[in-house]
């Protein structure tokens, strides 16, 4: 089964959807991000949708829903790279993502998460750097 | 049974030579169409006129043999109509042809009145419907030129303007209807992507009114250039601009909003990191010394 992968950077997660978002996959994103998390300690989540073309209110929502849950593990969420069109349709959906911080790309987006969180690298690094 | 077809192919050449000097200066606009275009224009569409007539169905235009000439005629008009004829220089070029072509049934039937009668009254029908068919094309192609114009007018009207590296402006003029809002929006996301822009101004110092429905479409767009990763600052409200938004109870307290373009760019600069300085010092006007104005924006 097709699956998006989440790439972990210091104590930050990358995810990077480059497939068409069905409705299983995006509920599957929002287990596995979850679960990666919690498992890292990750304080800050990317996700970078610059190749999604096609959204709906359900995908719209799924993004919203991610931004709050992942705001519950005490983790920012920073989507960047939406298309012109994406932008559009969202808002003529009426879904303004208000929680959801956002970015033009990944640079600027991993710049802001620097800027919240100020450690890019978590202490786990340190401890195993150290060792 | 008319016999108008019949005089018509009789006399096609006499006709077409009455009809040229029929059209007097007023038609022929030597300026836009010259003599020879109209000529040759002239003896295809008469050629046409008389094969549509073969079919006897000289007062119905509905009949299939006459679509050649209606549409030779829909042509010409179109041309007419772009190359700045007026529409009654269009009509008139047609109903010209009425003189001649009365005057090639009196001579066939000038002893019989009742018979000369019914076939001038068939020849009135046929060229008039034939004039309303040139009015009816005169007219649509004015329509698809108008049309046209317009989209021209509603692209032209919304550039946006890079102001600095990742400074995006977009001065607004007329009023924000929500097609106009489609074209905004699109410009200035598509900009926001092309230069990779982080700071985005809207300036209204061109918009006549906000009413809600404005309002609604400005903060649409700023709402789309936010989900992008840009932030949108409002410059040029005018005082009584305003007000009206207050009255209205327009909720602007989401967006950045400055009275001068320039107090947002200011803004903008700053929240890019940067900022103005002056290069030189400042003299008194007082010692006539030039003032050192040139404030250039340093990075």
């Amino acid at each position: 089964m097709e699956k998006i992968p989440i790439l972990r950077m210091g104590s930050f997660l990358l995810v990077t959807i480059q497939v068409d978002m069905h409705d299983r996959l995006a509920v599957q994103l929002q287990d596995d991000l979850t679960q990666n998390i919690s498992d890292h300690d990750a304080t800050g989540v990317l996700i970078d949708i610059s190749s999604l073309e096609i959204v709906d209110s359900f995908i719209g929502r799924m993004l919203a829903n991610i931004a709050a849950m992942a705001r519950v593990l005490d983790a920012e969420t920073v989507v960047v790279g939406m298309q012109p069109a994406v932008a559009i349709t969202l808002v003529e959906l009426g879904m303004s993502l208000s929680g959801v911080r956002t970015a033009l790309n990944v640079e600027s987006g991993m710049e802001l998460l620097y800027e919240i969180r100020g450690n890019f690298h978590s202490d786990q690094d340190n401890e195993i750097s150290q060792a | 049974m008319s016999r108008l077809p019949e005089i018509l192919r009789q006399h096609e050449s006499e006709i077409y030579a009455n009809w040229l000097r029929e059209m007097t200066s007023a038609v022929r606009r030597s300026d836009l169409l010259s003599e020879k275009q109209l000529q040759g224009e002239s003896k295809e569409l008469l050629t046409a006129i008389v094969e549509g007539a073969k079919s006897g169905d000289v007062a119905n235009l509905e009949n299939p043999a006459w679509e050649p000439a209606k549409e030779l005629l829909q042509s010409v008009s179109a041309r007419r109509a772009q190359s700045g004829f007026s529409p009654s220089e269009t009509a008139t070029y047609i109903l010209s042809l009425k003189r001649p072509i009365f005057e090639a049934i009196r001579k066939e039937l000038g002893a019989k009145a009742d018979e000369l009668f019914s076939e001038i009254w068939t020849a009135t029908l046929m060229i008039d419907k034939l004039a309303l068919i040139t009015a009816e094309a005169f007219q649509s192609t004015r329509e698809q030129l108008i049309t046209r114009q317009q989209q021209d007018m509603l692209e032209l009207s919304t550039p946006v303007v890079k102001l600095w590296d990742g400074i995006l402006a977009l001065p607004i003029i007329g009023t924000l209807d929500s097609a106009r809002t489609q074209v905004v929006m699109e410009s200035l996301l598509g900009a926001v992507v092309q230069t990779n822009s982080r700071v985005a101004i809207i300036d209204i110092t061109g918009v006549p009114t906000v009413d809600t429905l404005v309002a609604q479409h400005l903060l649409k767009t700023i709402t789309a250039a936010r989900l992008m990763g840009a932030e949108c600052i409002i410059s040029g409200v005018r005082p009584q601009i305003a007000q009206t938004i207050v009255h209205l109870g327009i909720d602007l307290s989401q967006v950045i909003t400055k009275a001068k373009l320039s107090d947002a760019f200011a803004l903008a600069l700053q929240k890019s990191g940067r900022a103005v300085v002056r290069t030189t010092p400042e003299r008194s006007p007082v010692l006539g010394n030039r003032l050192a104005a040139n404030k250039e924006p340093k990075e």
